[in-house]
C-alpha cells in the first residue's frame, strides 16, 4: 500500500439539498472516528470556489494523501474534484466520491435519521475504498496523421475531403466499383428539388483529384488491428492485400433501401408496384407517363413490430370484426421497428414531381402519421397546394391490393376518420420503405469492436453528447450507417466526424484511460480465457502468458472477474477496493467478525 | 415489547454507465425508496466477480442486487451477458450453501429508468423482508 493513508473527508451540505435531510455535522464527527481519517470537515458547497480552496489547503496543511468528497454523484462533479486534487499535487486517482445526495438525501427526504445513518455508511464505505486506492498514470499515445474512411458515399467522400483539405492523408475504401453510394440512384433532392448530380459530381471530381486522398474502389476491409492512433488495417482489392497504417477510422458504410419481400403489398407480384426509390428512377427516366391515379402507402416495413392502441369507438360493428382479423395479420408483417424519418419527405417529393409533370394525376398518400420537421412543413404545404391528397388510414389494418378491371389495381384500406372501408382504383402503387442497416455491417462492427444498436445500425457513444463518436477511441461514424438521415444530415454528420477525428490527429498525442487491467505473469497460467472474453482484443496469449495492450483496454474488468487464477488486476476497481467497500457496508468499524 | 421490524441489509452493485446513472436519476426525480440499500459502483456488471457476491453474504448481507445495462446496451459490448451467465451458476451455488436463491437478484436498469430503479429497490426490500434475516447471519 506504500505510505500510510492520510484521508481527508469533505462533507457537503449542498445548501439544503443534503443538509436539509442528513445531519451533516453528525456525519463529520463520525468520519473523524474512522481509521486512516486525518481530517474531516463540512462545506456549504464543496464544489464552490471556497470549497475547492479548503480541499487544497487541507491537503497541504494535513499532508493528506487521499481525498473524499461526500456530496453528489461522481458522474457530474468527479472531474472538478479530481482536478482540485491534481492542483494540490495529489494524483487524481487518489480521490474518491461518496454519493450522499442522489442516492441518499434526495431519495429519503422523509427519513432524516435513517438517511443520516445511511450517509455515515456511505462515507465509511468510501474511506474503506480510499484506503486501498493507488496513484495511476494515464499512458500517452502517438497518433498517426492518416485516416481510413470506409465507404465512399456522400458521407464518406465529404469526410475524406474535409480531412484531406486539412492536410491529413486519407485512404477512402469503397466496396463497389463506383463511388457515390445511394445518391447515385436518386434523381432529385428534397426540399430544394435540385438534381442529385449537382452535389454528387463536383464531390466525386474533388475526391478523385485530391492529392491527399487515395481512393480504393472494389475493395473491402479484411482485418483491423491496433488501437486509437495506431490502426493497422488490411484492405483487399482483387485478391491482393493492401496494408494501411492509419491513426483514425471513420465508418461511412451507409445503409440500404428496404426492399419488401415478394408478396408484401403484392410487391413483385403485380407490375406497377414500386418503392419510392424505384419511382424516383422512373421519374428520372421519364417512364411514368400520365397515370390517372397513383397511391402511395407510407411506413411499409417501418414502425412495425408493435401494435399501437386503436380507438375503435364509433366504428360500424361489421367493420370491427373484419378489422380485428386484419390487425392480427398486420402483427406478422415483417419490417423494422423504427421510423426511417426520410420516407415522408421522399413521398412528398415524388408526389410533387408527378404533379409537376402530370397535373391531372390524382396522387393519394395513405399515411398513419406524417412526420415533416423543420422547413419540410412548407414542403408538405406545397404538396397540399398542388392537391396531393393525404389520407389517414388505419395502419394496423394493412391495405389490401387486388387486380381490378383492365390495367387497374385496387387498394382497399380503412379511412381513419370514418372507420369505413375505401376502395381506390389506381394505375401505380408506390411503397414508402425505410432505410435499413446493411447485413455486412455486423462483420465490420465486430472487426472494429463497436456495438450495434437494437435497431441494427452502428451505435454512437452517446446519442446526444457524442453523436459521431463510438465506444472505441479513434473510430467515428458518418452518414446513415448510424441511423436514417437525409442528405444534408449525412453531410453534417460527415463533417462532424471529420472534425472529431482531426482533433486527435492535430494533437499528435493523446492520453488514454488509466483504468486498465494488469496481468501478473507469475500467476498467469496462459489458459486464454481473458483473450476469449475481452470484447476489445486487449488480451492475448503469447509464449504461454497473457499480454495486455493498455490502449485497447477500456476498463470493464470482465477479465479480472473471469480469471481463474486471479492473475488479473483491474486498476481502480481492484478486488481489495471493491471488497473493502462491501465489508464496510455490512460491518461497522470496531465490530469483529466471528 | 413488540419486536422491532426486521430491516434487511442489501448491497446493490451498479454499473457506471446505465444502472448507477439510473439510481442517480431516481434521486434527481425524487423517487423515494427505503434506506436499506447500499450502492457500490463498478464500471460494468461484467466486473462482478462471484467473490464479491459471496463475500457480501459472508459478511451478513440479507440480499444482493446486481444491476447492469439492458441486453444489447452494454457500454462494454457484452459485460452484462457475462454477468448473466455467472448469475445462473451463482444462484445454484447459493442454494447449495443454504442461502435462498431469491436473495440474489439481477436486473437491467437503463440511465433513463430512475422510476424503475426506485421500484426495484422497494420490491427487493419487500421480498427480502419476507425471507427474513440471511441464514448466514446469526
Amino acid at each position: 500500500m506504500g505510505e500510510e493513508p492520510r484521508i481527508g473527508v469533505f462533507i457537503c451540505h449542498c445548501g439544503v439539498n443534503i443538509g436539509g435531510v442528513v445531519n451533516v455535522p453528525e456525519v463529520v464527527e463520525y468520519a473523524k472516528t474512522l481509521s486512516n481519517v486525518t481530517h474531516a470537515e463540512d462545506n456549504l458547497y464543496t464544489c464552490s470556489e471556497a470549497g475547492i480552496a479548503s480541499i487544497k489547503e487541507a491537503v497541504e496543511g494535513h499532508t493528506l494523501n487521499r481525498v473524499i468528497v461526500a456530496s453528489c454523484t461522481p458522474r457530474t462533479h468527479e472531474p472538478l474534484f479530481r482536478s482540485a486534487c491534481e492542483e494540490a499535487g495529489l494524483n487524481k486517482y487518489l480521490f474518491e466520491m461518496a454519493n450522499i445526495r442522489e442516492q441518499c438525501s434526495w431519495v429519503h427526504p422523509h427519513e432524516p435519521e435513517k438517511a443520516t445513518e445511511k450517509a455515515k455508511d456511505i462515507v465509511r464505505m468510501a474511506v474503506a475504498r480510499a484506503t486501498w486506492l493507488q496513484p495511476l498514470e494515464e499512458p500517452e499515445l502517438e497518433i498517426r496523421d492518416s485516416a481510413l474512411i470506409i465507404g465512399a458515399g456522400i458521407a464518406g467522400m465529404t469526410a475524406a475531403l474535409t480531412l484531406a483539405n486539412q492536410g491529413f492523408r486519407v485512404y477512402l475504401v469503397e466496396k463497389e466499383a463506383e463511388v457515390g453510394g445511394n445518391l447515385r440512384r436518386l434523381h432529385k433532392l428534397y426540399p430544394t428539388m435540385q438534381d442529385t448530380s449537382e452535389i454528387l459530381e463536383p464531390t466525386i471530381k474533388a475526391v478523385k483529384a485530391h492529392k491527399n486522398i487515395q481512393l480504393l474502389t472494389s475493395a473491402t476491409i479484411s482485418e483491423v488491428k491496433g488501437y486509437v492512433g495506431n490502426f493497422d488495417v488490411t484492405a483487399t482489392k482483387d485478391g491482393e492485400e493492401i496494408p494501411l497504417e492509419v491513426g483514425i477510422i471513420i465508418v461511412a458504410c451507409g445503409a440500404l433501401n428496404y426492399e419488401p419481400p415478394k408478396g408484401l403489398y403484392q410487391y413483385g407480384v403485380y407490375d406497377r408496384i414500386s418503392t419510392q426509390l424505384e419511382m424516383d428512377e422512373l421519374l428520372r427516366e421519364g417512364k411514368l407517363g400520365k397515370p390517372e391515379r397513383v397511391v402511395m402507402i407510407q411506413c411499409v416495413g417501418a414502425r412495425k413490430g408493435e401494435i399501437r392502441a386503436l380507438g375503435l369507438e364509433g366504428f360500424p360493428k361489421s367493420d370491427i370484426s373484419r378489422l380485428l382479423g386484419k390487425i392480427l395479420k398486420a402483427k406478422k408483417e415483417e419490417g423494422w421497428p423504427y421510423c426511417s424519418k426520410i420516407c415522408c419527405m421522399n413521398a412528398i417529393k415524388n408526389a410533387i414531381l408527378i404533379k409537376n409533370q402530370s397535373p391531372d394525376t390524382d396522387v393519394v398518400i395513405l399515411y398513419g402519421d406524417v412526420r415533416v420537421y423543420k422547413e419540410y412543413e412548407d414542403f408538405y404545404s406545397k404538396a397540399r397546394d398542388l392537391e396531393v391528397r393525404f389520407v389517414k388510414h388505419i395502419e394496423e389494418a394493412t391495405p389490401e391490393i387486388a387486380k381490378g378491371s383492365g390495367d387497374k389495381l385496387i387498394v382497399t384500406a380503412y379511412d381513419a376518420l370514418s372507420g369505413r372501408e375505401m376502395k381506390l382504383p389506381c394505375d401505380w402503387i408506390v411503397l414508402s420503405t425505410p432505410l435499413r442497416p446493411r447485413k455486412g455491417e455486423v462483420l465490420l462492427a465486430r472487426m472494429l469492436k463497436i456495438p450495434i444498436s437494437p435497431d441494427g445500425f452502428l451505435m454512437e457513444a452517446h446519442l446526444k453528447l457524442r453523436p459521431v463518436d463510438t465506444q472505441m477511441d479513434g473510430i467515428f461514424l458518418a452518414g446513415v450507417c448510424s441511423g436514417p438521415k437525409d442528405v444534408s444530415e449525412s453531410i453534417i454528420s460527415a463533417k462532424a466526424a471529420a472534425a472529431r477525428a482531426s482533433i486527435l490527429m492535430a494533437n499528435k498525442k493523446m492520453r488514454t484511460e488509466a483504468l486498465t487491467s494488469v496481468v501478473d505473469e507469475e500467476l498467469c497460467i496462459g489458459c486464454g480465457l481473458c483473450e476469449e472474453i475481452c470484447p476489445y482484443g486487449a488480451h492475448w496469449i503469447e509464449e504461454g502468458k497473457s499480454k495486455t495492450v493498455e490502449a485497447l483496454c477500456r476498463g470493464c474488468g470482465a477479465c479480472a472477474a473471469e480469471c481463474p487464477k486471479r492473475a488479473i488486476t483491474m486498476n481502480h476497481y481492484t478486488d481489495q477496493q471493491v471488497l473493502a467497500q462491501v465489508k464496510a457496508a455490512l460491518i461497522p468499524e470496531g465490530i469483529e467478525l466471528r | 415489547m413488540e419486536k422491532a421490524e426486521f430491516e434487511p441489509n442489501i448491497i446493490a452493485f451498479c454499473c457506471n454507465w446505465c444502472s448507477y446513472a439510473g439510481a442517480d436519476l431516481a434521486g434527481t426525480s425524487r423517487f423515494e425508496y427505503p434506506t436499506n440499500v447500499r450502492v457500490i459502483r463498478v464500471m460494468c456488471s461484467g466486473r462482478m466477480d462471484p467473490i464479491f457476491i459471496l463475500s457480501a453474504f459472508r459478511w451478513g448481507a440479507d440480499g444482493v442486487l446486481v444491476t447492469g445495462c439492458h441486453p444489447g446496451d452494454c457500454h462494454y459490448v457484452k459485460g452484462n451477458y457475462m454477468m448473466e451467465r455467472r448469475f445462473e451458476f451463482l444462484k445454484d451455488a447459493l442454494s447449495h450453501l443454504g442461502i435462498e436463491q431469491d436473495r440474489l437478484r439481477l436486473e437491467w436498469i437503463s440511465a433513463g429508468e430512475g422510476e424503475k430503479f426506485a421500484a426495484l429497490i422497494r420490491d427487493t426490500v419487500t421480498r427480502v423482508k419476507k425471507l427474513g434475516p440471511s441464514p448466514l447471519k446469526v
